[in-house]
């Protein structure tokens, strides 16, 4: 992993990588997003309206992704000390905060002609929306910091301590009854039909090749900022 | 109930946040890696 440590290595993957996540990524949800409007039958129960499972599906999955990213970068920013784990984490904040956003405007928008309600206090809508707020705590506890190579001690532990709320969120449907319906898709298979299912796949590959290049750009961003300003701290103290 | 208006609205919603963020981001990078360029030529 820590070979990968210097920036300017980095640097020299990251290029060439955030076109093929962007060009590929968004082949795959122009795509996906034909064949579940177009090319998939009505469900014989919610109609038309299941066709917004592939955009709200995708969303609650880079939601919830983005959050473990922010943990799994802060344990490693905490333990080894890996100079890009702080750059990944900040970077993943915004895109994670936006797709959280995202899965609950379309969650509402879905609920309304299924359920008849925008908007239910259950156990999966009201963790989910407290994952949006975890992400704006986080960002203004990221933005606190002047440092754009890292995030603070605090930060970082918010960070782990706020991934309490991802299983809460998956086991959720489970827990507690709910208006919305029970966990459809597990490693032991998918209770929705393989007709209606299957341009679910690119749309959360092509969803997740997106993130991984806005999360590339930021984070090339930062590393950027951060090379210009020690560059003036070094000058202003020549 | 016609279900077209909420597909189109959740579509475009989520067109737009997308599309947005990724503008954003990109141009972030484009003014940012365009400054290191400035101040390496200034070197």
């Amino acid at each position: 992993m820590h070979a990968y440590a210097n920036p300017a290595r980095f640097l020299k993957i990251a290029r060439p990588l955030t076109p093929v996540f962007l060009g590929l990524g968004l082949l795959l949800v122009l795509f996906g997003s034909y064949a579940g409007l177009v090319l998939t039958p009505p469900d014989y129960l919610q109609g038309d309206s299941v066709r917004i499972m592939y955009v709200h599906v995708p969303a609650a999955w880079l939601g919830m992704g983005g959050w473990s990213g922010i943990a799994i970068a802060s344990i490693v920013q905490l333990v080894w000390r890996h100079p890009l784990a702080g750059v990944s984490a900040r970077a993943i904040a915004a895109p994670g905060a936006l797709f959280t956003a995202i899965c609950l405007i379309t969650g509402s928008i879905w609920g309304r002609p299924t359920w008849g309600t925008w908007w239910e206090w259950d156990g999966r809508m009201t963790s989910m929306l407290i994952l949006l707020f975890l992400y704006f705590g986080y960002m203004a506890l990221a933005n606190a910091s002047d440092e754009r190579t890292s995030v603070s001690r605090a930060t970082a532990i918010f960070g782990i301590v706020g991934a309490v709320n991802i299983p809460i969120i998956n086991r959720s449907v489970v827990w507690w009854n709910s208006l919305h319906q029970g966990p459809s898709i597990t490693l032991r298979g998918s209770t929705i039909s393989s007709e209606i299912l299957w341009p679910l796949l690119p749309m959360v590959i092509g969803f997740s090749l997106l993130f991984g290049g806005i999360v590339l750009m930021r984070m090339r961003a930062n590393l950027a900022e951060a090379k210009v300003e020690a560059r003036m701290r070094r000058m202003a103290a020549s | 109930m016609n279900h077209w208006a909420f597909i189109a609205a959740a579509y475009g919603l989520t067109a737009l946040g997308t599309v947005g963020v990724l503008i954003w981001s990109y141009l972030d990078m484009r003014r940012a890696e365009k400054a290191v360029a400035d101040l390496e030529k200034r070197k």
